[in-house]
Formats: structure tokens, C-alpha cells, sequence
């Protein structure tokens, strides 16, 4: 019969239009709006179509989600060095970065003038920026990750889509918070929750590390701080080292000796040969 | 609502009467107006990417733009409010675009999405690229992410409707087409060796002078050089060059006057009307 | 046919070594072997070219060029060259056969008459490379417009923007200075003329030789013939901005009445330089850009360029294949990214059929739910940028979860493998199935799509017409069974085929296309159980700087809208390149529209719009 094939289309259309409603009426008293009616309706097996109503109720990220990135710093609450950024200025990411949009800007000690394995400045342009995560994936400290906060709508470019290094840092608890399996991944493959050069210190020095539980969803360890018989001499160590205890003033680190500063440079060398060797590690394995 | 500042509408010469000042019937009037208008903003049905196809699903089902009242994608520009730059902007292309922003009637937006629209994105170094939209068009609404997701196009979308929000129907500056007129239109760029923006005409006749005599141009190394010379151009090759250009930049000076004259004219008709 | 003697009976089934065998003893002088480090094929002089090509497609039934592109060797042998890559539709490895010139006045004859195919390659070519080919009919710029200044893939062409040679840009660490490249440009912008910039002789004339050719100004006498109706001829721009399109495509048709008389299409809206930006990169960093060739299908993509360039690093001496389990995510992904973009293909080419929208909105919803499990596997919806060199960027997770961020964020989490089994088991049969019911039997359908836009056989296979467009011409050609690669050999699979090579065939193929991607996924389903917990990664973990030997290799992948094919050339520093020399795209998008002009002629004005959905293209890889 000739309008045989429209009519079934139609009542595929139809199908769709009532589908909808019979979703709903399976939910009958319960709230819509809910998590996991939310869950049920955006997953695989809902019948109908249905809205994510955007600003109402958003679809949160996955964990790998990539948008732009962002530098992870010390938490706010970190015993020894809160907001020391992690970054050890590699070069890695500016290198791996396909359009290039990470400019770094290497630090250097002010009285030695030899380089201080610290970022300066670091800036990346968002209007360059591809979200392709290179610089997350091959970052050999964790140290740059990319963010879920996509809302960044803006009405002028020129000021708010080169981010600066205060712009990019985010607190560690914040990766935490939106990627807690990768963290926890990372923190096992470290060893330990902080930075991996300080949980190499400690470990070297056998101080107790702050480990990561068996399972992803266990309860976050903050670091631990082992209480230094004598908290003046571990002063100065200062660019990675959560070592010290929070007793050393500024005033105590205003007074270094040049034999101290002598010996922070020394450290300051070390740390920078380490970047090194992550790097050349990196680097070297062929095809 | 808030941005609309009662005092600053005496400032425009509207003559509300003193033991009036606090009333609020043109802030109703703008409220009406900036919702509906805001409330149906239609796109126009332009895709330029990848963005496109971002674009495409935020006005599917999933995500609905007729929730905001912007599902109707018109095709053409004359039915259009907003023109969502979605991808890469090339040189080709920026000359049928820059037509299209001329052709949209006031009032009109534009919403640079992703980092190609915004400022030329991963392929911005490329030959045929435009470093950014904002080169050519005025951007109202910057949409960073690459391609940004559905959600974040949406949320450039409000972004939108709060600038709308925020223009005050009391100022004329902020809704130029009722005062003024319509803006001028964009000067289309032509397709030269490269791109060339009639805008950019008297410095690149300029940098050419240098060139006849006889310093470097075009390209990038010796731009300080050039820079630095450029005041004592000689004007012999200025005059020359100017002799034999004769391709118009798109509004002479007489044009242009007349063009002001209408826009005087036109305000102050305007104003006489609501002095009445 | 001068040395019939030596010719044994069945050249179509000599392989390689023998068909090149039988071309040095027909022409000892112009064919030599190609003896450079880590390259095959054959060397041909130019002068014979046309018929070497010749002896090549009808001696040995070489049917099928794949890809045709030019190679500026500047600095290394100070010559061009266009390299060939041509197939039998019977399957089997390709015959890869170069022709050089010199650099200045660069000049290699036209293939056009052997393989109509090589039309828009050569434009290509002479656009970005400048060599010109004689015998080529039309031969004008096809990515840029007319005047623009030189031809940029020449190693000695730099853009406004240049910076240096090759990626990472030193200005990036240590001293840096974070400067946008606009500021350093005098003018600004990403622009840089000519030092002979002159001014007066402005004239926009980069649409006058499109127009020369349309029949414009004519006498209308002399178009009709007698006792036909004397009509004008009239061009009708369809696009940049048009919506059946797909983008930013154009076509420029002269129509006589209703009918089209000619129809030529105008690309390069959508040109974004990729190749040029494709070997300032290091190979790691072409990745991400492959994304954002066929944006729809960007699993497929990543899949292409890693095959190709590990084919390169097979060449050397240290070098792992993928794992099993990394082949097997990668085929998941792969299929999964050919219903996406067959849903995609089939609602817009309904849009474009008038059924606005509807179909369409069905397409992406069921698309939204592969997105999702892209989107927690890979971190992005388009982009995927998911494989590497030797395996996949990382393993799939164990449940799809997510964690509230922003305001008003609800999270799901669910079982990865259970999500994945209901999608392939259930989910997308039923949707698919429903799409078929949908539509298939629509006599609107029916009506405006069986019988228009034919392409025959012959003309598909001549034009190097490839995916779904050559194979509802009735040519059972696929990659994956033609020149098998990744884990399809273990694999039971049909190839999908039709004969009428009209609209509705096409539309047909991408439905049964669906249903064949299917099954893959339902063995791929156990398989992915069955290596729980294996590495999904040939070696350690991907290095951010491979070194890759020195050689060319082509890899290619039957992706959803045809034969995406690499050709990458690692040359220059011996110590082992990281960057490559030539990396050339073999855009199914692009080559596909080869045939457009001859399908369009004779329907009308409104078929057009249908047949160029069809095709299916995307511009990001029509342009690159």
C-alpha cells in the first residue's frame, strides 16, 4: 500500500513522544530532579529524550574529562609549605604542548643567579590552548593537570584568556575533588601523596610518608610532619621542603649564614640535576 | 535590572519631570523589553568546524536551546540576532563572514566560540588563519575550550543574555539602532597576496613607502626597523604610491560626514520626539 | 603493448616484487627501483610517466589510486616529487611509484587521463607546491585563491607567523617571554605581503576564472539546441554559508531551468594548514591534531596516523607492536566512532532531504551515549586524542563516574563494561533498527533518492572514490578486509555492499554498515573481558619525544567516509628525526568530491543538496 513506509516512520515518531512520558510516569513520585533519578535518565538505557535543563542541573564531568589546565599547589592547609606550587619548571610541557601555548619562565636564585628549579612565571594562552592534556600526560612530577571548570565564558579576551601563574594554581584537594581515582593512581605510582621529590626526601631521609590507601575511595592522608629535634638548621630548605615543621619563623630564614646559603644552593643544584634526570628520562626511550 | 541607573537616565536629557525622578516606568518598560528580547535570540545557521558540531548537539535534545528560546536557527542573516562564530576563521573565509555581520540587521551579537574563533586557536601560526574573530567583528561573548562542550556553550549563551540584560533602553548608546542608527558597516577585507584589511590601508601603503625606499617589507624580522624609520618616510615614494593607489577604502571622508550628518539628524529628531 | 612476450598471462595476480619487475623489463630506462634508506616503490622517469601509469593500471590491474601528493625534498636532494600509491580493487598491498622534478619550474605530466581521480590531488599540489601538470585541464588553485602569495608547502615558505623551523619553539622555555604572535607583526594581524606589494594593482579577481568556465554572458542561441526552449543559463552560488553544506563548502552551478548544466565545487573555506603545521610538529604532537581532520570521527583519525607512523618505526631496529588489548580497545573505539558518524551521516543527509531536524535529533541522542563513554575513556567528546604510538593513551576505566565540580553537578556513575555491553547489545541494535523502520520504507524517501546521483562502477573506482560512496557503486572494497590491519583478520565481519550506486544505496550501505560495525563490537565485547587487566601499552609508557627512523611509509584505515590515508616521510637529521618531513592527509572527504561535478550533471538543482549528502563529508578534512 503506497504511505505504508510514512505511516511506520510516524509511529517510530510517535513512539518517541509517548516514551518520554511513559520514563516519567515510571517515576511517579519521586523527584525528578534527584541524583540518581538524574543517573537513571541520562544513562544508557532511558527511554525518550531527555534535557539536561543547563543551569538547573548540570551533567558533571568525568574524572578525565580535559579542559584547559591548571598548576596544582600545595593545600591550603599544608603544615609546612601551603601554595608552594609543584611545578619544577622541567620545560617538559612547553616542549610537549602541539600548538605551544605554555610560555615558562625559569626562576633563578637572586644572590647565586643559578637556576631555581621554581617557576618564575608561567603563562598559558586559552585562546592557543587545545585541551589535548599532552602536557597532564607527560608532566613527570603531576604537577600541571587539566581542569572540569568549563564555565569560563568571558566578554573580553585580551585580559582574561592569557592565564598567569596565580590564575592557573589550584589547590592539590582540588584535583582531589575532581579526579580521585587518577589522584589516587598517581599517589600509588609516587609513593606517597605529596610531591614526588619530597616523598623521595623523606623516604630517603626515613621520615614517614603520607601513603595512599589500598582503594581509591580511602580517606585522604595529609602530610606528616615529623616533629626535628632542632628546627633552625632545616630553615633554609626552602623550595620543596616540606620537611620542616611550621616552628621556623621568616626571622630564622632572614638569618642564614652564607655557609646555609651555600648549602641551599647546593640543594637548589640537586634539585634541578633531579629535573633533569625526569627529563632525560622522559626523553629517552626510542620509538 | 540593576545596571540601570536612575540618576544616569536624567543624564541622557529625558525629560522626567522632578517629583518623577524615582518612577519606574521606563525600568519596567526596560525590563520587558530586554527579557523578550533576550528570551529569543536566534542564531544564525552557521557553522564554521568543529565547534559546529558542539553546536549542533547543544541544540539537540540533550542540551535544547529552545529552552532559552533560541532554536530557530535562521539561515539567513537578515532573520538573525546572533551569529555564533563557531570554528577556525581563514582568510577565505572571513570575507563571506564579515558580509554576513554587515547583512544581520541591529540588534545584532556575536559569540566567538572556542579558541579558533576567539583568537585563532591550535592553528593560529597556519598561513590561511585569522588570528581571532575580534579582528574583523566586534565579539560580545568570548567561549574558551576547544571544542567547548555543550555546557559551556550554553553557558556563554547566558552570559549573552545577562549582557543583554544589562543594556538600558534610557541610554542610547547602549541600544545605538533606536538613536543613531545602525552601525557602520564592516569594511570587507580583500583577497590580496594575503589577507588585506581595508582598515589597515594607509599603514600598509605606509610600510610600503618604506619599501620603495628601499627598506624591507612584509616581513616579520625587520618589523622594528621598520617601525623605527617609519617617521622619516621619505615623502616623495608616499606621494607616489598614493598617485597610483586606487583602490577606495570602502567609506571615503564624504561618506563618511554624510553618514554623521543623518546619525545628528536622526538623534535629534529623536530627542525632540520624547521632549514633547 | 611492445614486450607482450614477456608478459605472463595473469599480470592482475603478480605481487609486488614481480608487477615491478615486469615494469623494468617494458621500460628499462624510465623505471628504477626507489634505493633510498628505508623507501619502496619505483622511481619513474617524468617522460614516460603516462605510460608507465598506463602499463600500471591496465597491465597489472592496478585500478585504484589512492593517494597523489607532492614532496618538497629541498635541502636533502634538492627536488620535488609526487609519490603514487596505487591499489587493486581485488585487495592486496599497494604499488608506490614516484615521479621527480627539479625545484624551479617544476613540471611532471598529468595522470588525469589514467586516473580522473588525480584531478583535484594534482590542483592540490600545484596550490601548495607548485608543480605544474601538463595535460591537467583545469589546473588552478583549489585550497587558496587565485593570487595568493607563493605556494606555502614549499620548504622555503614561510608564514606571517613563522617562528622557526620545527617544534618546540625555543622562545617557549627557558627564556620566555609570553608575547602573542600578534604582537610581533607589524601589522598585527597573521598577514605578510609580498615585498612587491603594489597597491593599485588591487583588484579582486580570485573569481573571475571560476566564473570564466560557467557559461556566463553567452548567447542563448547557441546553448539550446533547435526545437528546445531557448533558456539563459544562470550560476547559483551554493554556499560558503548555505545550510546543506555540511559547513563551509561551495558549489557553484549553472543551471538551465531546474537542470545543472555544470557544477563546480569551491573548497578551502575550511583550510587550516594542516599539513604545513603537520611537519613543524614532532611526531607526538600531530596527534591532537588529527582530532580536528574528520572532527566526527576522531577515534578513526588517531587510528590512521598511529598505524602510519608505527609502520615508519617498524622500519627501525627497536620497536614493540601494540599489545593485544591495546588493538582491541582501539577497534572498539574505532567501530564505536563508525556508527557515530554513519547516526550523524544518515540525519543530515535527511536534513538535507527536507526532513528537517527530526531525524537528525533521533541520530544524536543515541550518538550522546557513545559520546559519554568517549568523553570518561579519552577526556573529550570530539577530540579524542586517545592513541599513541605502540597502544592507547590509557586504559578504560573501570566505571563511568564523575565528580560534582560546579554548581548544581549531578553525577552518575556506572559499571564501564556493563554501560558498554547495554549500548552494543541493546541500545544501539534497537536504535539502529528503529532508524531502519524509520525510514527505509518511506516512499518520500523513496522518491527522492533511488535513481539520483548515480555512480556508476567504473566511474567510482576511476574517480578514487572511496567508503561508502564505492561501495554502494558495487565495488566490495574495504580496507579492513583489502588490506587488513589491527585485529580484523580474527574478526567475522561482512563487507557491505550494494550495486545501484544512487542515494538510497548510499543510505542503505551506512545502515548495514551499522549492523556489520555491530557484530565487531559484540566480539569485541568478550575479547576487552578476556584481557582485563593486560597492558594496553607496547613498552613502558609513551615518550613525549619519539625518535622515528628515517623512510616513508603510508598507513591508511578504512574510516567511516573512506580510506584515510597518512603518507608521513621521516628525512633531514640521521641521528633520528623527531619531526616529520612530509605527513600528507589522504582525505576521503576531499577525494570523494572528485565525482560531485559528473553525479550533479543532468539532475536537478534540489537533488544536489541530497547527493552531496550522501557523500558525507566534513570539511575540517575536505580543507585540512
Amino acid at each position: 500500500m503506497y504511505g505504508q513506509g510514512i505511516l511506520k516512520g510516524l509511529g517510530v515518531t510517535f513512539k518517541h513522544f509517548f516514551a518520554t512520558y511513559v520514563e516519567d510516569i515510571r517515576h511517579v513520585g519521586g523527584k525528578l530532579s534527584s541524583n540518581d533519578k538524574f543517573a537513571r535518565r541520562q544513562g544508557v538505557d532511558a527511554m525518550g529524550l531527555y534535557t539536561v535543563q543547563y543551569p538547573e542541573e548540570k551533567i558533571a564531568t568525568p574524572e578525565r574529562f580535559r579542559f584547559l589546565p591548571f598548576l596544582i599547589v600545595n593545600d591550603d592547609d599544608h603544615p609546612t609549605a601551603p601554595g608552594e606550587i609543584w611545578c619544577t619548571s622541567c620545560g617538559i610541557c612547553p616542549k610537549v604542548c602541539p600548538p605551544q601555548c605554555i610560555w615558562i619562565l625559569r626562576s633563578e636564585d637572586p644572590v647565586t643567579k643559578r637556576p631555581v628549579p621554581k617557576p618564575q612565571s608561567f603563562f598559558i594562552d586559552m585562546d592557543i590552548c587545545m585541551n589535548c592534556g599532552y602536557c597532564m600526560e607527560f608532566c613527570p612530577f603531576d604537577a600541571i593537570k587539566m581542569d572540569h571548570d568549563y564555565e569560563q565564558a568571558s566578554s573580553d579576551r585580551t585580559q582574561n584568556h592569557i592565564f598567569n601563574m596565580e590564575k592557573l594554581s589550584k589547590p592539590f584537594a582540588y584535583w582531589r575533588q575532581i579526579a580521585p581515582t587518577t589522584a589516587w593512581e598517581e599517589a600509588v605510582e609516587r609513593g606517597g601523596w605529596e610531591h614526588i621529590d619530597v616523598v623521595k626526601e623523606k623516604k630517603k631521609a626515613g621520615q614517614p610518608v603520607a601513603q595512599p590507601g589500598a582503594k581509591w575511595d580511602d580517606p585522604y592522608v595529609p602530610p606528616i610532619v615529623e616533629k626535628p629535634e632542632e628546627p633552625a638548621p632545616a630553615a633554609e630548605a626552602a623550595p620543596a621542603g616540606e620537611a620542616i615543621a611550621d616552628a621556623p619563623a621568616p626571622a630564622a630564614a632572614e638569618a642564614v649564614s652564607d655557609a646555609d646559603a651555600e648549602r641551599a644552593a647546593r640543594k637548589a643544584k640537586r634539585e634541578a640535576a633531579l629535573a633533569k634526570k625526569h627529563a632525560r628520562e622522559q626523553d629517552g626511550g626510542e620509538g | 535590572m540593576s545596571d540601570l541607573n536612575l540618576r544616569e537616565l536624567n543624564a541622557t536629557e529625558f525629560p522626567i519631570p522632578a517629583e518623577l525622578q524615582d518612577n519606574v516606568a521606563i525600568t519596567s518598560l526596560n525590563k520587558i523589553y530586554n527579557w523578550s528580547r533576550r528570551s529569543s535570540i536566534w542564531p544564525m545557521l552557521f557553522g564554521l568546524a568543529c565547534c559546529a558540531i558542539e553546536m549542533i548537539a547543544t541544540a539537540a535534545a540533550r542540551y535544547d536551546t529552545a529552552r532559552f528560546g533560541m532554536e530557530v536557527m535562521r539561515a539567513s542573516p537578515r532573520q538573525s540576532d546572533l551569529m555564533i562564530v563557531s570554528g577556525t576563521v581563514t582568510k577565505k573565509m572571513i570575507v563571506p563572514i564579515v558580509r554576513l555581520y554587515n547583512q544581520m540587521p541591529e540588534p545584532k551579537y556575536v559569540l566567538a566560540m572556542g579558541a579558533c574563533a576567539s583568537g585563532g586557536g591550535p592553528f593560529k601560526e597556519g598561513y590561511n588563519v585569522v588570528s581571532g574573530i575580534d579582528q574583523y567583528v566586534p565579539v560580545d561573548i568570548y567561549v574558551p575550550g576547544c571544542p567547548p562542550t555543550p555546557q559551556a556553550l550554553l553557558n556563554g549563551l547566558i552570559a549573552l543574555q545577562h549582557k543583554i540584560d544589562g543594556q538600558s533602553l534610557a541610554n542610547l548608546n547602549d541600544v545605538p539602532w533606536y538613536g543613531v542608527g545602525p552601525s557602520d558597516p564592516v569594511p570587507i577585507p580583500i583577497l590580496g597576496p594575503d589577507i588585506i584589511d581595508p582598515r589597515q590601508m594607509e599603514l600598509i601603503r605606509e610600510k610600503a613607502a618604506a619599501s620603495a625606499a628601499g627598506l624591507p617589507f612584509g616581513t616579520r624580522e625587520v618589523s622594528q626597523e621598520v617601525l623605527a624609520l617609519a617617521g622619516g618616510t621619505p615623502k616623495v615614494a608616499v606621494a607616489k604610491m598614493e598617485a597610483k593607489a586606487t583602490v577606495k577604502v570602502v567609506e571615503d571622508e564624504a561618506v563618511h560626514a554624510e553618514r554623521l550628518a543623518r546619525r545628528m539628524e536622526a538623534l535629534a529628531r529623536k530627542r525632540a520626539l520624547v521632549n514633547q | 603493448m611492445t614486450d607482450q612476450a614477456i608478459a605472463p598471462a595473469h599480470n592482475e595476480t603478480l605481487d609486488i616484487g614481480q608487477s615491478i619487475e615486469y615494469l623494468k623489463q617494458r621500460f628499462p630506462e624510465a623505471v628504477k627501483d626507489d634505493t633510498r634508506q628505508g623507501y619502496s616503490g619505483i622511481v619513474v622517469a617524468r617522460d614516460q610517466l603516462v605510460e608507465v601509469a598506463q602499463a600500471i593500471r591496465d597491465d597489472l590491474g592496478f585500478d585504484y589510486l589512492s593517494s597523489a601528493t607532492g614532496v618538497d625534498y629541498l635541502g636533502v636532494e634538492d627536488s620535488m616529487e609526487m609519490v603514487y600509491h596505487s591499489y587493486r580493487t581485488t585487495g592486496g598491498p599497494a604499488l608506490v611509484f614516484k615521479a621527480q622534478t627539479e625545484r624551479e619550474n617544476a613540471r611532471i605530466p598529468s595522470l588525469i587521463d589514467v586516473w580522473p581521480g588525480a584531478d583535484f590531488q594534482e590542483r592540490e599540489a600545484f596550490d601548495l607546491y607548485g608543480i605544474r601538470f601538463p595535460g591537467h585541464p583545469n589546473l588552478k588553485r583549489i585550497l587558496l585563491w587565485d593570487g595568493f602569495n607563493g605556494h606555502p608547502m614549499r620548504k622555503d615558505w614561510h608564514e606571517a607567523y613563522y617562528e622557526s623551523d620545527l617544534k618546540p619553539f625555543d622562545s617557549r622555555w627557558p627564556k620566555g617571554y609570553a608575547r602573542r604572535a600578534e604582537e610581533l607583526n607589524m601589522f598585527g594581524k597573521n598577514v605578510a605581503y609580498p615585498d612587491d606589494l603594489d597597491l593599485s594593482k588591487l583588484n579582486d579577481t580570485t573569481e573571475a576564472s571560476l566564473y570564466s568556465g560557467m557559461g556566463l554572458g553567452v548567447d542563448v542561441s547557441n546553448l539550446s539546441g533547435p526545437g528546445e526552449l531557448r533558456t539563459d543559463r544562470l550560476v547559483v552560488n551554493l554556499g560558503p554559508h548555505h545550510p546543506s553544506t555540511h559547513g563551509v563548502f561551495r558549489m557553484v552551478v549553472t543551471l538551465n531551468g531546474e537542470t545543472i548544466d555544470s557544477l563546480e565545487p569551491v573548497m578551502g573555506y575550511l583550510h587550516r594548514n594542516h599539513e604545513k603545521i603537520g611537519e613543524r610538529n614532532t611526531w607526538n604532537m600531530n596527534m591532537p591534531y588529527t582530532d580536528r581532520l574528520d572532527y566526527i570521527s576522531s577515534m578513526g583519525n588517531n587510528h590512521g596516523y598511529a598505524l602510519a607512523v608505527e609502520k615508519l618505526m617498524a622500519l627501525g631496529a627497536r620497536y614493540t607492536p601494540p599489545t593485544y588489548r591495546a588493538e582491541v580497545i582501539r577497534v572498539l573505539m574505532v567501530e564505536l566512532t563508525r556508527i557515530v558518524n554513519h547516526m550523524w551521516a544518515i540525519g543530515f543527509l535527511l536534513n538535507d532531504l527536507g526532513a528537517f531536524f527530526t531525524p537528525a535529533l533521533y541520530a544524536i541522542a543515541e550518538r550522546e551515549k557513545i559520546l559519554d563513554f568517549f568523553e570518561a575513556t579519552a577526556g573529550s567528546r570530539l577530540m579524542c586524542n586517545y592513541m599513541r604510538f605502540g597502544g592507547v593513551y590509557k586504559d578504560i576505566p573501570e566505571r563511568i563516574h564523575s565528580t560534582a565540580v560546579l554548581l548544581n553537578d549531578k553525577v552518575r556513575d556506572f559499571n564501564t563494561l556493563e554501560y558498554l555491553t547495554e549500548l552494543i547489545s541493546e541500545r544501539l541494535p534497537r536504535a539502529v533498527d528503529e532508524l531502519d523502520r524509520f525510514l527505509t520504507d518511506s516512499e518520500i524517501i523513496r522518491a527522492r533518492t533511488i535513481g539520483v546521483g548515480i555512480l556508476p562502477r567504473e566511474m567510482a573506482i576511476g574517480y578514487s572514490a572511496a567508503g561508502p560512496l564505492l561501495r554502494a557503486s558495487g565495488v566490495p572494497y574495504d580496507v579492513r578486509r583489502a588490506d587488513p590491519y589491527s585485529i580484523y583478520p580474527e574478526l567475522d565481519f561482512d563487507v557491505a555492499v550494494r550495486y545501484n550506486g544512487d542515494i538510497y544505496d548510499r543510505y542503505l550501505i551506512r545502515i548495514d554498515e551499522m549492523r556489520e560495525s555491530l557484530r565487531i563490537l559484540r566480539q569485541i565485547l568478550p575479547r576487552l573481558e578476556r584481557t582485563k587487566g593486560e597492558s594496553f601499552f607496547a613498552g613502558n609508557k609513551a615518550v613525549y619525544a619519539p625518535r622515528v627512523p628515517l623512510g616513508e611509509a603510508y598507513g591508511r584505515v578504512e574510516n567511516p567516509k573512506g580510506e584515510l590515508g597518512y603518507y608521513t616521510v621521516s628525512q633531514g637529521d640521521p641521528k633520528g628525526p623527531q619531526n616529520p618531513w612530509r605527513y600528507h592527509v589522504r582525505a576521503p572527504s576531499f577525494i570523494n568530491l572528485t565525482p560531485l561535478g559528473q553525479m550533479a550533471k543532468g539532475s536537478k538543482v534540489a537533488d544536489v543538496v541530497a547527493i552531496l549528502g550522501s557523500i558525507d563529508i566534513v570539511l575540517g578534512e575536505t580543507d585540512r
